[in-house]
């Protein structure tokens, strides 16, 4: 009957007996009716038949698309009863230990929520849970498009669009997590006050048109509010568009191997198979966060209590992705400048206005300054280990590295007093290591990189590990290799050599100058820089030379060990099973 | 509290007896005396009067409040006996204290600390310290209630300083609402900027730190509120008044009591551990899915069925 209903107009056949047009059903006639109007019947067809490579590392991005959609709906439940308004109220709802205390009506309205709106406070915190959650997965995939260069040409601008989403989110948590006016927000908002003022000249210009005049005024929360339900979300839904719209032009970038080339993707359709997974993922977000949402708490705003300039808590940080500003800012030696009867606060503006913008900067040139360095131009649809770029992949791990330090920083207090330890040596540590430690980060993982590379030529030319243990007559001992199976020499070898640029010889031909040669010269250097340690593939000889090489040394084992060679060991079957018939088989 | 107002509670005695009754229970007595549980039965009667005479006697010697041992010779003489044991070789023999060769307090001076700041120290076990180090840590108390008296009686013999508080100056009972209310906003102005939000403790500079206020005794909280022990400021009854210090007790016990309403707390420290249960948790398990969802997919299922049948 479904099956019917579903192939309505479709004649079904099993192959064998002779087609009959099925009865046009009600679903098929308004499927009719619609596309008759709409016309979405083609442009449905071909992408609901779109191919989309399969790999887990794929799906991060979607942990922040579905955990952006939970925050929408819970977002829109908090707001039926949250009251964005710093009107001084009179607490008087069911939680006692606040009653009959004066408070902005934000306030009174999230504990209003919390303990008086059924569900309510599962919604704040599946709400809550979902922001952190949402900037972390954009983080982590981020990493992923990096480590396997995903964001080179065509992709540069999604990743310019992805790194907006990462700010936008940012900021977008931060009004979030301000509109309760608690305790711990409030001292937030006053954070953020001093911060704006650091900059020079337009900092208090700037502070007074957030606030409405003297912080704290009564206009900074209703701001907040049209900022973080309007203005942003808006923003972030156009962004997403855009960046799912790019990724479908641009086609998902899949993983080298047999019958995947940069003209091609493999994988599976939309519908049902990607559509099933992507729905499916869906729910499993939307169920994690549910699930932290009744199980663990977050600020709770009732503990901290109303905002009141004269107080502040131990143990006041932002939310996590506010962390690492917040770090440096604790870093930061006391520097400051007077002059001229004025106060330059650079213990301020330098670690919590300079340096998250200078951070973003170089995320969002990154894909310009390799493709500058390399001199890359083409398309690339096939992805690339983290280990095959071993300088692109050290430059990350060190601006993770410099990321993980700050962020300590920012939990300092938390540190100290869990491990025993003193507040200060960390914080003397960590200005020590904010420095060396993206070096050696750099180095280690430069050089680990470089390691992987050879390993993988070691395989390709000698073979895997076959942990069979040889003694040769002289009583020596050795471990057998094997060749690699086919597929997986294939997936080895499709990639790239890298090509350094050669430095320019400054002048052409005749003579002439060339009026870019310091450009070039600084080019060719930071090439060599990038590329020219890289282990490159082995080429065609080298591999047939092993291959001969191997062939030969197994014919002559077979000799003396009365085991003729098959032939399997070298055609590609399954390394386990191959293996395993030749021990025991022949 | 509630536990040093137990030990503190005299054992209370029938004051008065009935002759009529006391004729009807020897007759009974009299008449089952041959009886084979009747020896065992006078031995117990036997020790629960030598042990209720000798509590009677000892509650007896022990004075109800500290300002009344402080005349206490024998106290001060008992409590001067343990402090040359215990406490002198950091404090000094006569609690004049020692200084470093540096000039630093090896040990500070005890003169006019007071009998509260004696049964703080010594009744929440941060003295005698463990180990020298940035700040005596809290742990089981080495010394009985009734030593911390003398203790006390000694250390306040010294010199005039604030003095044990009576129970009804720090019991929060009969104390309604609206005290709680009053507490908190106390607390929050005084209390969480090294406390934290919820008593759960706090850094300070150099390796020292405000401990979490969970499981502290009424008594012990006042006393630090009056003394100020080793970082914390003093709260004289001018800053706080007596009613003030009751009121943030009652704040204190009822956060403390109060039930977790967002499911685990993460320790109520904050930002911190939240964003380390988002990464944890939250990325760590939908990570795991995603990894899931990605390597279960029809081809792998595929491959492992001919796996299986090759």
């Amino acid at each position: 009957m479904s099956a019917e209903t579903s192939s309505a107009g479709v004649a079904p056949s099993n192959g064998r007996s002779a087609a009959k047009a099925g009865k046009p059903s009600r679903v098929g006639a308004a499927a009719t009716w619609a596309d008759d109007r709409l016309g979405l019947a083609g442009v449905a067809k071909k992408n609901l038949r779109k191919v989309f490579p399969d790999h887990w590392s794929f799906m991060l991005g979607e942990i922040a698309l579905w955990s952006f959609v939970v925050l929408l709906l819970s977002g829109v439940f908090l707001t039926f009863w949250y009251r964005p308004s710093m009107a001084e109220v009179i607490y008087e709802g069911s939680y006692s230990p606040l009653r009959g205390l004066h408070m902005s009506e934000a306030m009174a309205s999230t504990i209003h929520i919390s303990f008086d709106v059924r569900g309510g406070l599962l919604m704040r915190q599946v709400h809550h849970w979902a922001a952190m959650v949402f900037v972390a997965s954009m983080m982590v995939h981020l990493l992923r498009v990096y480590f396997t260069g995903a964001f080179r040409k065509p992709r540069e601008l999604n990743w310019v669009i992805g790194c907006l989403l990462l700010l936008l989110g940012t900021l977008e948590g931060f009004t979030g997590y301000s509109l309760p006016d608690d305790l711990l927000s409030g001292t937030g908002i006053r954070a953020a006050d001093g911060f704006m003022k650091s900059i020079p000249i337009v900092g208090t210009y700037a502070s007074f048109l957030l606030f409405g005049g003297e912080f704290p005024g009564d206009s900074i929360i209703p701001r907040l509010y049209t900022v973080h339900v309007l203005l942003i979300p808006g923003i972030l839904v156009a962004l997403i568009a855009a960046h799912m719209l790019l990724l479908v032009y641009h086609k998902h970038t899949q993983w080298p191997g047999p019958g995947r080339t940069e003209q091609n993707v493999v994988g599976y359709p939309m519908l049902p198979v990607y559509a099933a997974k992507a729905g499916g993922f869906f729910f499993v977000v939307f169920g994690v966060l549910t699930l932290m949402g009744g199980l663990i708490g977050i600020n709770p705003v009732w503990r901290y209590g109303p905002y009141n300039p004269a107080e502040v808590t131990a143990g006041s940080q932002p939310d996590w992705y506010m962390g690492w500003p917040d770090g440096l800012l604790r870093l930061m030696p006391g520097w400051e400048t007077h002059v001229f009867g004025t106060t330059w606060s650079w213990n301020v503006f330098f670690p919590i206005i300079v340096m998250p913008g200078l951070m973003f900067t170089i995320l969002l040139m990154l894909p310009f300054i390799e493709s500058w360095i390399t001199g890359d131009k083409r398309d690339h649809h096939l992805l690339q280990r983290p280990r095959n770029a071993p300088t692109r992949t050290a430059v990350m791990v060190a601006l993770m590295t410099f990321y993980g330090l700050s962020w300590a920083a920012g939990g300092n207090d938390i540190i100290a007093i869990r491990m025993g330890l003193s507040i200060n040596q960390i914080t003397y540590f960590l200005r020590g290591a904010v420095f060396i430690g993206p070096i050696i980060a750099f180095i280690i993982t430069r050089r680990w990189c470089l390691s992987l590379q050879r390993a993988d030529n070691e395989r390709l030319l000698h073979g895997y590990e076959s942990g069979v243990i040889m003694r040769d007559p002289q009583g020596g001992y050795s471990e057998k290799h094997l060749p690699l199976p086919e597929a997986k020499a294939y997936t080895l070898t499709a990639r790239d050599r890298d090509l350094v640029l050669s430095a320019p010889t400054g002048s052409d031909g005749n003579g002439v100058a060339s009026p870019t040669a310091r450009k070039d010269r600084l080019r060719a250097r930071l090439s060599r820089l990038w590329m020219a340690d890289n282990i490159q593939k082995p080429t065609r000889a080298e591999l047939e030379e092993a291959r001969h090489h191997a062939e030969h040394e197994h014919a002559h084992e077979a000799a003396l060990s009365g085991h003729p060679a098959d032939g399997h060991q070298f055609d590609g079957r399954d390394e386990a099973t191959g293996h395993g018939h030749q021990l025991s088989g022949h | 509290m509630r536990l040093t107002q137990k030990l503190r509670r005299r054992p209370s005695r029938p004051g008065r007896s009935d002759a009529g009754v006391a004729r009807r229970i020897s007759d009974r007595l009299s008449s089952r005396r041959r009886s084979r549980f009747a020896a065992p039965a006078v031995l117990m009667l036997g020790l629960l009067l030598a042990g209720g005479a000798y509590a009677v006697a000892n509650a007896a010697l022990v004075p109800g409040t500290a300002q009344a041992s402080t005349t206490d010779e024998d106290l001060v003489a008992q409590g001067r006996a343990l402090f040359l044991v215990g406490c002198s070789s950091c404090h000094g023999k006569n609690a004049e204290g020692i200084p470093t060769n540096k000039d630093n307090n090896y040990g500070p001076s005890l003169v006019g600390v007071g009998a509260a700041s004696v049964d703080f120290q010594v009744g929440t076990g941060r003295m005698p310290m463990s180990n020298p180090g940035t700040q005596a840590q809290r742990k089981p108390p080495v010394y009985d209630d009734q030593e911390i008296e003398a203790l006390a009686a000694y250390v306040a013999s010294l010199g005039p300083g604030p003095a044990v508080p009576d129970s009804e100056q720090y019991s929060t009972e009969g104390l309604d609402n609206e005290s709680v209310v009053r507490g908190g906003e106390f607390f929050r102005t005084n209390c969480t900027a090294c406390h934290n939000f919820a008593g759960a403790g706090g850094a300070l500079p150099r390796g020292r730190y405000a401990p979490k206020l969970t499981g502290v005794s009424n008594k012990h909280i006042y006393e630090a509120l009056l003394t100020g022990p080793q970082q914390m400021p003093v709260f004289s009854d001018a800053v706080l008044t007596p009613e003030d210090k009751r009121d943030i007790i009652a704040y204190i016990n009822y956060t403390n009591e109060m039930p977790d309403q967002g499911g685990f707390s993460l320790g109520r420290l904050g930002p911190v551990t939240e964003g380390l249960a988002a990464w944890l948790i939250g990325i760590g398990s939908l990570v795991g899915f995603a990894v899931w969802i990605g390597t279960a997919s029809t081809r792998t299922t595929k491959k492992q069925k001919k796996e299986a049948a090759s």
